[in-house]
């Protein structure tokens, strides 16, 4: 019976041999290729193939043999408990203490020991935070639209009353600094609504003229553009978390996480036809932080 | 004795005689490892991570971590002209002129992926098996640290490129860092340099990614195998099989053939999955540029459930009045910044949380069937279904479209599920799980019998239970029966003072001289 089973496991033994050495010629195959793609300029998909017989072939052939041609056992190991025996936790303990009352009796020094680690670190903490950046300050409230800003394009095209059909809509930037980073904090969508001077809110009965409105187009909720602007419902999506703004009542969320209206700019038109912003946004624009209050 | 013996004997003399490693060597070849499949999800995690190096110093030589806007004049014709940064020029350039470079860039966003995805399914295999009671829980610590930082690299890997998907998930960052209540703005401004975009944002990220966060990732892998090696790997309860012993295959040679293997299987599928299946191809989304936005903004799989709970998140933000500064939480804060916090802070205190219930202090090397927990099982359950619930709301969009039905619809089934099917799920487990507690183990066959016809044309019975089908343990080769004896329990060594470790530190009298 034994002699039986060693015979078998023999010819399991020279199957798995065999299976195993073919794996890693095939490996060195699928190396070959790879050199041979790579020397002839290369392409992803031959590469990505012929890499994975190379490393499949050195894989299963060593797993194999791993498996099949050194014992396996099941061998049996003593796992003594994690835990120190008595003694020689009290051996520890006893060096331990011995070593905290030696310098715990000079009390005053351990205090003063403290105290200077503590300062060094709290002093030498600011170089490492205060040296990365700015303070915020103002820089969250306020834009670089200001009172006559003109309305250009990305380009620097100055925008004018008679560029939007109705249902048009126009990303736009303070001229001057269309191409400035900041152009990330000043970006302005110009949509033109059907109706002639809407009213979105009270308030701001002369903010858009000819049916030019203007709102920010850095999102209430994650600061995302609002880049989509849906002409059939007079919507503008944000497409990074689906908040969706009623354009005709002053871009209130209707629909999504976004907390609060985008911040509308008052526009007028001057004596070329040019349309400007009245003033700045009478808001901090894009998404909450906690100075910003109400 | 063959010379490769006696090389490798005469390496181990020459290391021994400067580094004194003779036993430390001998108990570790002599080390049996327990063997399972379950135990492999780690290593594919671990066999990740050094793809991740290889690929990643590959594709350092050529990235240009930098702001700086340049024309592109490269070989991908559709971007020819076009403004851009050198991060994502550089991107392309590796994506199409360097040899190699889209399939090394496409392994590396590959692994990174599943390097996470194996750390999860590895982390819910010890849970579900309650591996991390004692004394595993500093491993369960380190391993949660290990998935926290993965997933900050992950992010931070795929915002390098300045892709027009990727710089919006920089703005999104911002924002987040932006709603931390007092310090917020602050943060924001100290890691952007300035406001948002600002030039510092891509080289910062680009030295957490490929230097910081990569050695303390190394650094608690190393710690992390350590303290599995030294503490010995769990095993499943199993004929033989106690608290107290190790059955398994021995490391040296087996474990370590398989190991090693499986080290270049895992690499080759990384290797397939990079050379034949495309990931984020950047030049189709173009470069960033901070007002333009793409329709399907997705992250990688692992920032999912933050996306998703964005999206799910009502439109509330909280606003204290004037009377008390005039302060706000944003909507953001919530979904982004308190839930990760809960969520990872849970997962820490897990071992302590489920022992305040059981008050079993006691040490565990067997590992549990998650059948025989029933509670453990069904809270696991519901809270997996939790962050696959928040990891479709990722996708409200793309559902809405897939099924032809209003995001609205959408939004609201999903926000529902959210705390139903949880629940659901848990309680549903708890009901399957007490009904097959008692059923006998899988694995463990009945004993059967074998019947034999004899030559005289009789009939003949003979057991068939583990131990006449040869599963006993086989006989020890004699270098581990002497590491057992030499190693069984501490008292013995604490006895024996020839080895010298029962000695205590003594203070001198009189001092040394």
């Amino acid at each position: 019976m034994s002699r039986v089973n060693s015979i078998t496991s023999r010819r399991k033994g020279s199957l798995a041999e065999r299976a195993a050495g073919a794996c890693l010629a095939v490996s060195i195959v699928g190396t070959v290729g790879l050199g041979a793609t790579y020397w002839l300029g290369g392409q992803p998909q031959l590469e990505g193939g012929f890499l994975f017989l190379a490393l499949a072939g050195i894989g299963v052939g060593v797993v194999t043999w791993g498996k099949y041609l050194v014992p396996q056992g099941p061998y049996v190991q003593d796992r003594p408990e994690m835990k120190s025996p008595e003694p020689e936790v009290a051996a520890m303990n006893a060096s331990l203490e011995r070593g905290i009352s030696q310098i715990s009796r000079r009390r005053f020094l351990l205090r003063l020991l403290g105290g200077s680690v503590g300062v060094f670190a709290v002093v030498n903490l600011f170089p490492f935070l205060r040296s990365l950046g700015p303070l915020p300050q103002k820089s969250l409230f306020v834009t670089n639209w200001k009172k006559g800003s003109k309305l250009v394009t990305a380009s620097g095209r100055i925008v004018t009353v008679s560029d939007l059909e109705v249902g048009g809509v126009l990303t736009v930037f303070p001229q001057g600094f269309e191409s400035a980073p900041s152009n990330a904090i000043d970006q302005v969508v110009l949509v033109r609504a059907a109706s002639y001077d809407l009213v979105t809110r009270p308030g701001r009965e002369t903010w858009g003229p000819q049916g030019y409105l203007a709102f920010s187009k850095v999102c209430t909720h994650a600061g995302c553009p609002v880049g989509l602007y849906q002409e059939l419902t007079q919507q503008l999506l944000c497409p990074c978390h689906q908040s969706l703004f009623d354009v005709l009542t002053g871009a209130t969320p209707v629909f999504g996480p976004a907390p609060r209206p985008l911040p509308q700019l008052p526009l007028y038109v001057d004596a070329e036809g040019a349309l400007r912003s009245q003033s700045g946004f009478d808001e901090p624009i894009g998404p909450g932080f906690w100075e910003r209050g109400a | 004795m063959s010379s490769l013996e006696e090389r490798a004997v005469q390496a181990a003399g020459f290391a021994d005689e400067r580094l004194g490693v003779a036993k430390f060597t001998r108990k570790s070849l002599n080390k049996i490892f327990p063997d399972h499949w379950s135990f492999m999800l780690g290593e594919i995690a671990l066999y990740s991570f050094v793809v991740l190096i290889f690929t990643g110093i590959f594709l350092t030589f050529f990235f240009v971590p930098s702001t700086q806007q340049v024309i592109y004049h490269g070989s991908y014709a559709p971007l020819r002209g076009q403004r851009m940064s050198e991060a994502y020029a550089s991107t392309l350039n590796i994506s199409f002129n360097v040899r190699a470079g889209l399939v090394m860039r496409q392994i590396h966003h590959w692994a990174a992926d599943v390097f996470i995805a194996a750390i999860v399914v590895h982390l819910l295999r010890i849970f579900f098996t309650g591996a991390f009671r004692r004394p595993r829980e500093l491993n369960w610590m380190i391993g949660t640290l290990l998935l926290i930082l993965a997933i900050v690299n992950g992010f931070i890997g795929y915002s390098l490129p300045d892709d027009l998907i990727s710089g919006t998930g920089i703005r999104i960052a911002f924002s987040i860092l932006l709603s931390i209540p007092v310090v917020g703005s602050y943060l924001a401004f100290f890691i952007f340099g300035s406001n948002f975009p600002g030039t510092s944002i891509i080289p910062r990220f680009y030295i957490l990614h490929v230097l910081i966060l990569p050695a303390i990732i190394a650094a608690l892998i190393g710690a992390h195998l350590a303290i599995m090696w030294h503490q010995k790997h769990t095993q499943y309860p199993g004929p033989g099989r106690t608290e107290r012993n190790v059955v398994g295959i021995p490391f040296w040679p087996a474990y370590a053939l398989q190991a090693g293997g499986f080290f270049f299987i895992t690499a080759a599928v990384l290797a397939a999955l990079g050379g034949l299946v495309q990931i984020n191809p950047i030049w189709l989304y173009g470069p960033y540029v901070p007002y333009k936005v793409s329709y399907a903004v997705q992250p990688d799989w692992y920032m999912g459930w933050l996306d998703g709970a964005l999206r799910l998140m009502p439109s509330w933000e909280t606003v204290f009045g004037p009377t008390i500064g005039g302060h706000m939480i944003p909507n953001v804060f919530f979904p982004a910044v308190l839930l990760p916090g809960i969520t990872f802070g849970l997962i820490f205190a897990w071992p302590w949380i489920e022992r305040a219930f059981t008050r079993d202090r006691s040490e565990h090397n067997l590992c549990d069937r998650p059948r025989e927990r029933p509670i453990r099982t069904s809270v696991g359950v519901g809270v997996v279904v939790f962050y696959v619930v928040l990891f479709l709301a990722s996708a409200t969009d793309v559902l809405a479209n897939t099924f032809e039905t209003s995001l609205n619809l959408v939004l609201w089934t999903l926000r529902i599920l959210l705390f139903v099917l949880p629940i659901l799920s848990g309680f549903v487990t708890y009901l399957l799980v007490k009904e097959i507690e008692h059923l006998p183990a899988v694995g463990t066959p009945k004993a059967g019998v074998e019947i034999r016809r004899t030559i005289e044309g009789n009939f003949e019975l003979s057991g068939l239970g583990r131990e006449a089908a040869g599963e006993k343990a086989a006989e020890l080769p004699e270098e581990v029966a002497y590491h057992q004896r030499t190693t069984n329990g501490h008292a013995e060594i604490y006895d024996a003072p020839e080895l010298g470790l029962g000695e205590r530190a003594v203070p001198v009298e009189g001092g040394l001289s």
